[in-house]
């Protein structure tokens, strides 16, 4: 291995101070040792001959004068088939491997490769003897689960290069070399299935960026038709705890219209990874018909585990993303919280003593954040066809209050803004998204206008609530007093969703483009009532009705049954010309 | 051959410098003074400055007082005579039982993998319906009281405890009042379970420095327990004064503060202790009852706010009663789905209802005409806060249940619920005469 090595000189939590003699790169990996154990390590500053690495690990019993061996790579990822289903640590170790050797506690200092090396995997070359490839090229492929996954010519590659020998179909390991290539300068490189790349640097091995315009069905009626998120873009969840920000993210995960997602739990509970990890593969993607575990991938690095690794696990997850991306296909990353790895880089800086900026933050918060949700994006690949990697995080903000540094930042760079409530959580108003405060950038799944009269609604029935609260019911008119009715009923029957429920928990486009219309049929109809009481009557009847037809499936007999009560009650109190 | 030195550098806080060589990260040193012989733990290394948190406080440590090292970290004892016995902060009985010094583990150790973990699922039942039918507890739950001072956290901690089944009970007591120390140990003991009980007790009077150990110490203790296949059930109280010793530590390491003092690794630091709530799979579980109280009453303080983000839940405890607001037990979907098939149901339907009381409350207030729906929910909210909330309510969940749709069928028609038709035609109450 690398004989560069230094000394410890300092130890601070997990900041240790490193003389050394030899050059040392600006984020390359060191390994602490202390007694047989090696702990992973990251270059984070640079200071005359001494360096600062933050350690990946607990590092007590580390003493000053322990040797540090500098490895002269940066932090990096594996990328090849075997990827999909798997739950990795922030450093990409693969937990369920890493709890056969260790048993029920992780152990410092043990790392295994991501990739499994028995596994064999059927190959197709797909490039010929003479091909011209660039990086990102397809050279063959393999099936991985319900996914062609390309074997592609190493993003580090520039330039031209010649394909010189291609393998046979057949079925090998990750570690096969699939093809040579020559350079224009000569260089032989021999590819194998398995390549590397440092976490912390974009993949960019594709044609252009294109903007995020195609809808992304989430299945969450009031994200789909009022907050819509787009493939390819990027929003954020901020929200106090206990608000949903969770719920919102694995109800996402699992009805989310896209190929591959990807659940980095970064920071948070780790209970909650199990419920994903438990059930996942029970489950069934109605898109596919195959387990929804064959879809996902968790990258797991909870509130518990060391906090530098925190800080890397949104650059594994998002790197995998990219990866996948390369095929051509459409990847989500969920991260819970970003929060977390925000908190993470505020302790090291802490630590390095640098000048805090707000609620002690480092300076450079904003412009890291910016970075990050950069990597989201639809790309147009060498093959001209597409890919996407679609970003969303949750913010924890401290207080439960939008107006602090991690929440700002993002809103600064995001697509969509979902903002949970603490009043609709309370009163149990499920997904607490805020009708009137959140929004979004892209294009939805129903049609604009309606949706615009509905935000009225929305808009005129809190005006009238909140009058309501000066002037008392008895000052309200009946019209207003209506349209207060109209808005709550949408909120409850539309805003409103069971994510608990089989059938309410995913709303389909065609579903909500259907009942959307007849909700905005009922928002938009002129309606009689003697009195309010009267109203509220009516209006409380109609949404238990229609709740009732949330809960049915779109194909059975009773879907139709409710639909023709509804028309009804709405016929009684309605004006005829 | 442990060798000793004698020069101490510097004395802040509770933390000295010595110079030595060779002193691990963490490693646990004995230090003389004039008051007495004291632990002390490596927490910073400089070269050859090595900074140690001394747990029974620097008072009384002279600059030509002795260090010797140890050459391992701070453990405990673990065995089946801790059962019925009372210790401090650092292990040392308070009791007047006897020293016990085999079979030594460390604290504080690593995290569960979490592909170790299970999905709990069975529902820990306390005959509190504002805990059984809105927020279930479940084993291996990690849930903080929130409560201002003065509230009856303890009794309710005790009452629950007594109330779980669970095979042992390990009570962390940081900064207690020392009546409340000995309210605890005669409450348990009353009720015959001291002997299933092991009690880690800082109490106000004690140095700051053990209040700090009290968690990582129960929980050693409690996850060697819970790999014996025992359900474990740990009681923290009052983890708001283990996160003023660590911003004291903090503060006295000049650190920079993230939020009213307190260091920016609170999140981490406290989810470190909480994170030991499990389920194994193949082995017994811990759970986690702990006790947040709110300075200023206020819930956006770092302490209770960074605890909530953490734990699976709270139940807030306010003017001697478990608020439906703000109380939530996130855990409640893995057990509630299971109990009767209108548990959910009357959960839902009764905040909803309660939340729209205390709307109609508000208007009240302000001297507005009720409406005849106002006035059926003023009924429903006071019914709701005498017969579910009062925790001197002691009843069963199907009990709970049950009166939880006579309260609904006294005051409202079915369909004003919003309860969907299929559940009220099966549980709505006949007319009472
Ligand atoms: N969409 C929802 N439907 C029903 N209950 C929900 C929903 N979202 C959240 N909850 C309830 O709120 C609790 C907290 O939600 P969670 O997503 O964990 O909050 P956060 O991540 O914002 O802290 C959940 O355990 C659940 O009881
Ligand atoms: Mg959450």
């Amino acid at each position: 291995m690398s004989e560069n090595v230094g000394r410890i000189v300092g130890i601070n939590g997990n900041l240790i101070t490193v003389r050394f003699d030899n050059p040392v790169t600006q984020s390359e990996v060191g390994y602490a040792r202390t007694g047989d154990v090696a702990l992973k390590s990251e270059v984070i500053r640079i200071r005359g001959d001494n360096a600062e690495l933050q350690v990946f690990e607990d590092t007590s019993g580390l003493k000053v004068g322990d040797p540090v061996e500098f490895s002269g790579n940066l932090l990096a990822v594996e990328l090849g088939p075997g990827l999909l289903a798997q739950v990795y640590d922030g450093l990409q170790n693969p937990l369920p491997k890493l709890a056969e050797q260790c048993g029920f506690f992780l152990q410092r200092g043990t790392y295994l490769k991501a990739l499994d090396r028995e596994k064999k995997w059927a190959y197709t070359p797909k490039a010929r003897k003479g091909d011209e490839v660039t990086a990102g090229d397809t050279l063959g492929t393999v099936p991985e689960g319900i996914f062609e996954h390309r074997i592609m010519v190493p993003f580090r590659l520039r330039g031209k290069y010649k394909v010189e020998e291609t393998l046979a179909a057949g079925s090998y390991n990750v570690d096969q070399v699939v093809a040579k290539l020559r350079g224009e300068r000569g260089d032989e490189i021999a590819v194998a299935m398995v390549q590397e790349w440092p976490v912390k640097v974009p993949i960019k091995a594709y044609a252009e960026r294109l903007r995020p315009v195609e809808p992304l069905v989430t299945k969450v009626r009031i994200i789909d038709t009022f907050f819509p998120v787009a493939r390819g873009g990027v929003y954020c969840i901020p929200g106090p705890f206990g608000a949903g920000k969770t719920v919102l993210q694995q109800i996402t995960s699992k009805h989310a219209d896209v190929d591959i997602v990807l659940v980095a739990a970064c920071g948070e509970r780790a209970g909650e990874v199990v419920e994903t990890l438990r059930e996942f593969p029970e489950l069934t993607d109605p898109r596919t018909g195959k387990s929804l575990m064959e879809r996902t991938l968790i990258i797991c690095n909870t509130s518990s585990m060391p906090v530098a690794a925190r800080e890397a696990s949104v650059y594994t997850a998002v790197t995998i993303c990219e990866y996948y991306r390369q095929m051509g296909l459409n990847v989500m990353l969920l991260a819970d919280s970003t929060s977390r790895w925000a908190q993470a880089l505020r302790e090291m800086s802490g630590r390095l003593e640098e000048i805090p900026g707000e609620e002690a933050f480092p300076a450079y918060l904003e412009s890291v954040i910016a970075a990050f949700y950069e990597r989201g994006g639809v790309v147009k690949l060498k093959d001209g066809t597409t890919g996407s990697v679609t970003i969303g995080g949750t913010v924890s903000p401290a207080g439960g209050n939008f107006d602090e540094p991690v929440t700002q930042a993002t809103l600064k760079v995001v697509g969509a803004f979902h903002g949970l409530n603490r009043e609709r959580s309370d009163a149990r108003r499920y997904p607490a998204i805020h009708p009137l405060d959140s929004w979004s950038k892209y294009p939805g799944v129903v049609d604009g206008q309606q949706v615009a009269q509905a935000r009225k609604t929305l808009r005129q029935g809190n005006e009238v609530s909140q009058m309501m609260k000066v002037v008392g019911e008895e000052g309200t008119s009946i019209e207003d007093f209506v349209v207060y009715l109209k808005s709550e009923f949408l909120d409850a029957t539309y805003l409103q969703q069971n994510s608990f429920h089989d059938v309410d928990a995913a709303t389909g486009a065609d579903r909500q483009k259907y009942v959307f219309a007849k909700i905005h049929g009922i928002l938009t109809a002129k309606v009689f009532f003697p009195d309010k009481d009267a109203a509220r009557k009516w209006f409380l009847q109609l949404t238990s009705v229609t709740k009732d037809w949330n809960l049915v499936p779109m194909d059975a007999a009773e879907f139709k049954q409710l639909e023709q009560r509804i028309d009804a009650m709405l016929a009684e109190v309605s004006e005829h010309a | 051959m442990h060798k000793v030195y004698h020069r101490i550098e510097q004395i802040a806080g509770n933390v000295i410098t010595v110079r030595a060589e060779g002193v691990a990260n963490g490693e646990l040193a004995q230090v003389v003074g004039t008051l007495g012989t004291s632990l002390a733990q490596v927490i910073r290394l400089e070269r050859d400055k090595v900074f140690l948190q001394v747990f029974a406080g620097s008072r009384g440590i002279s600059t030509d007082g002795q260090v010797r090292f140890l050459g391992h970290k701070m453990d405990v004892s673990f065995t089946e005579a801790l059962l019925g016995r009372v210790f401090n902060g650092s292990g040392q009985p308070r009791d007047n039982g006897p020293e016990l010094d085999e079979n030594r583990i460390a604290i504080g150790g690593p995290s569960v993998n979490p592909a170790k973990r299970i999905i709990p699922r069975k529902m820990v039942r306390t005959g509190i319906p504002m805990i059984d039918v809105f927020n279930s507890l479940v084993e291996s739950q990690k849930l903080p009281i929130f409560a201002a001072a003065g509230e009856p956290y303890n009794e309710l901690l005790a009452r629950i405890a007594l109330q779980a089944e669970v095979d042992i009970i390990i009570l962390g007591g940081m900064g207690l009042k020392h009546d409340d120390y000995l309210q605890f140990r005669d409450t348990l003991e009353a009720n015959g379970a001291l002997s299933r009980s092991i009690l880690f007790i800082h109490t106000a009077a004690d140095p700051t420095v053990e209040c700090q150990m009290v968690p990582d110490i129960s929980l050693a203790v409690a996850e060697q327990f819970a790999l014996q296949n025992k359900r474990v059930l740990v009681l923290l109280t009052d983890m708001t004064s283990f996160a003023d010793a660590l911003k004291e530590i903090a503060i006295t390491m000049e650190q920079i503060p993230a939020n009213r003092g307190y260091p920016g690794d609170l999140y981490s630091q406290l989810a470190a202790r909480y994170e030991k709530a499990v389920d194994f799979e193949g082995a017994g579980s811990i759970t986690i009852l702990a006790v947040t109280t709110m300075p200023g009453d206020d819930v956006t303080h770092p302490v209770p706010d960074n605890t909530g983000y953490i734990t699976e839940g709270q139940f807030y405890l306010r003017n001697g009663r478990i608020e439906p607001f703000g109380s939530l037990s996130r855990l409640k979907q893995q057990v509630n789905g299971k109990t009767r098939e209108d548990h959910r149901v009357v959960m839902n339907t009764m905040i909803q209802l309660y939340a729209s009381y205390k709307e109609t409350l508000e208007k009240q207030s302000m001297g507005f005409r009720m409406s005849a729906w106002d006035n059926k929910l003023l009924k429903y909210g006071e019914r709701f806060e005498k017969e579910m909330m009062d925790l001197s309510v002691n009843i069963p969940l199907e009990a709970a249940l049950d009166l939880g749709w006579q309260i609904m069928a006294d005051c409202f028609e079915p369909a004003e619920t919003g309860i969907s038709s299929k559940l009220t035609e099966k549980f709505w109450p006949q007319a009472t005469a």
